[in-house]
């Protein structure tokens, strides 16, 4: 497997503690399959406005948070309801353990920025749609809206990072261990 | 400078640091249940790696849907069932003997002090009240620790938390750890493992040391760790009496995995709990914690006492206790799901269940049912249940539903009246 596609329109999520019962319920959990969860993306998430069946939902590639971010269950259906929707970037404040982890052992990023980063990127949805875009050989998140655009730098750690290249952590483990 | 318990378990596992801060370590323990690991059966089956590393180190239970609820669980189940009779997985657990995982699992002695142990469940951090060293991992974790027996971490920093005081009548672990949470936070111990210490924690049963260790996870600690001393020893004693020539000689060898003196911990905290009140959640994450004095009287339509974190004999035997001689109140309904069928053949034998059904309840199969909504109690919208789970997210109990996470004592008395309630008066009337 190879890396996968990072970057899209991003998803501005403005809440700390997005519990994995939020991303997706425990009921969608008796499904055997990733794709089956698709319809299921966050249908729980408790914030004002929020629609689960919105076209900005629908259409995102990247979703943008505050802090403790995928809270709660170790199920990874939370990162799998969002690769199969073609969401393979996270940015932000702060994950929780093992969804940060699930989500690198999956090839995808949970990519941590600070706070005034991230308050930047949720001051640019001010001019419109923000357009996110991914470096992660340089570590960096460049992100658009309107005329405007910024760029941030971001730390992954070494191993974290093969994961991504590799495509995730079985590639990696089973050509290692 | 002296180790940590956690430190002192990583390195004696360490297998490689393929990168610097990137540890992996070789697992002692992979726990499977039915809803993490079909995924990664059905993935080592597509890469054409359908193997296992050590049948004898990997054990398997139905649990969170348990019987089957319908053709999807029924396949979950399947799945699960046809893996461990293919790979010679002896210990795995189906339905009439099964129970809920961190409940199980301990009962039958396969959580020992030192250990490494991963299970696709956030809650594997309840096995740390056994000195080990046990995380909750996703799927794909699970997956390489099934093929390989390894598991990549970055090593964690600890907290000790030291417990002292004597804890009041009518105040328990749960009341510890939801005081504890509410002091952390819900991401204070994120990427920590918390240590506990104190004579609180030396006067807790192992069952109490559970229940504590168990909402570890809900501070985003990687796993809350208790100390081998002689109620490890004894716990586990059935199950090692071979291996050691006295209670004694089995302490001395656990006490390896005693932190240092000495030991660097990241931050200590100091709790006394002499004057700790009965605890209750509110809102929709659990360090939203009051005590419960000042939540009396708030409506509760449904008491569910069960779950890795209070199903255990003497969770039943002090809500068995307050529900002697009383009955549910009628606006409630009140459910219990004992969490092995060892525990609810124990309570069958001191008549606790005999008292629960007395008092109106329903009494269930062992089974993780309710806590997350997935069946045996999910909540309708607007519904509000007090509840000896771990969980209080939204729509955790089922769309809509709101959770007040709570002791055994405070739900039983919570189910007599129909509100929520100090259990002390109830608990001090009954012992008189």
């Amino acid at each position: 497997m190879t890396q996968k596609v990072f970057g899209g329109p991003a998803l501005l999520l403005d809440r700390s503690d997005i519990n994995t019962d939020e991303i997706i319920p425990a009921k969608y959990l008796t499904e055997v399959t990733k794709e089956a969860l698709k319809p299921y993306m966050l249908e729980d998430l408790k914030l004002d406005g929020f629609d689960p069946a919105s076209v900005s939902v629908k259409q995102a590639r990247v979703v943008v948070a505050r802090e403790n971010f995928g809270c709660g269950s170790s199920r990874e259906h939370a990162p799998w309801v969002f690769e199969v929707n073609g969401v393979h970037t996270i940015i932000a404040e702060s994950y929780a353990r093992i969804f940060r982890q699930n989500m690198f052992n999956c090839g995808m990023l949970a990519i941590e920025l600070p706070r005034p980063d991230i308050d930047a990127i949720f001051a640019l949805a001010d001019e419109g749609e923000v357009e996110v875009s991914v470096d992660v050989d340089a570590q960096t998140v460049t992100a658009k809206a309107g005329g405007s655009e910024r760029t941030f730098s971001f730390e992954i750690s070494p191993f974290d990072k093969a994961l991504v290249q590799a495509g995730g952590w079985v590639e990696f483990a089973d050509a290692r261990y | 400078m002296g180790q940590t318990v956690a430190e002192k378990i990583f390195a004696a596992h360490l297998r490689d640091e393929p990168f610097p801060g990137t540890k992996v370590l070789d697992l002692d323990r992979v726990l499977c249940h039915e809803i993490t690991t079909p995924v990664a059966i059905a993935d080592l089956e597509w890469r054409g790696k359908d193997r296992v590393f050590d049948p004898g180190k990997i054990k398997a239970v139905i649990d969170h849907v348990t019987p089957s609820k319908d053709s999807k669980t029924a396949l979950q189940a399947k799945i699960l069932r046809d893996w461990a009779r293919r790979h010679d997985i002896r210990d795995f657990f189906d339905v009439g003997r099964n129970g809920v995982c961190h409940a199980i699992f301990p009962e039958k002695g396969y959580i020992r002090p030192g250990f490494t142990v991963i299970m696709g469940d956030s809650h594997t951090c309840t096995h740390g009240a056994f000195g080990a060293f046990a995380a909750g991992v996703g799927t794909t974790d699970l997956e390489v620790g099934i093929l390989k027996g390894v598991c990549a971490f970055r090593e964690p920093k600890t907290i000790r938390i030291d417990l002292v005081g004597n804890l009041p009548d009518g105040v328990y672990a749960k009341d510890v750890i939801l005081y504890v949470i509410g002091q952390l936070g819900v991401n204070g111990a994120t990427d920590r493992v918390i240590e506990f210490h104190g004579e609180v924690i030396e006067e807790m049963s192992m069952e109490s040391r559970m229940t504590l260790c168990n909402m570890a996870i809900e501070a985003g600690g990687t796993c809350g760790i208790c100390e081998p001393d002689m109620v490890t020893v004894d716990y586990l004693w059935p199950f090692i009496q071979d291996e050691f020539d006295s209670r004694e000689a089995a302490l001395a060898h656990y006490r390896q995995w005693c932190a240092d003196e000495d030991a660097d911990y990241e931050q200590v905290l100091r709790f006394d709990v002499s004057n700790l009140e009965p605890q209750v959640t509110y809102g929709y994450k659990p360090d939203c914690v009051k005590p419960v004095t000042e939540m009396a009287g708030q409506r509760v339509d449904q008491v569910y006492i069960g779950s890795c974190t209070n199903g255990r004999i003497e969770d039943l035997r002090v809500a068995a206790s307050i529900l002697k001689g009383r009955r549910l109140a009628d606006s409630v309904r009140g459910i219990v799901s004992p969490a092995t069928p060892q525990i609810f053949q124990q309570a069958l034998a001191e008549g606790i269940i005999d008292v629960f059904m007395a008092a109106g309840f329903c009494v269930t199969n062992p089974t993780c049912g309710a806590c997350l909504g997935m069946s045996n109690g999910v909540l309708a919208e607007g519904e509000v249940c007090a509840a000896t789970t771990n969980r209080n997210f939204n729509g955790r109990m089922g769309k809509g539903g709101m959770v007040h996470l709570m002791s055994p004592a405070t739900a039983a008395a919570c189910a007599v009246t129909g509100v929520i309630t100090d259990a002390r008066p109830m608990l001090a009337e009954s012992a008189a």
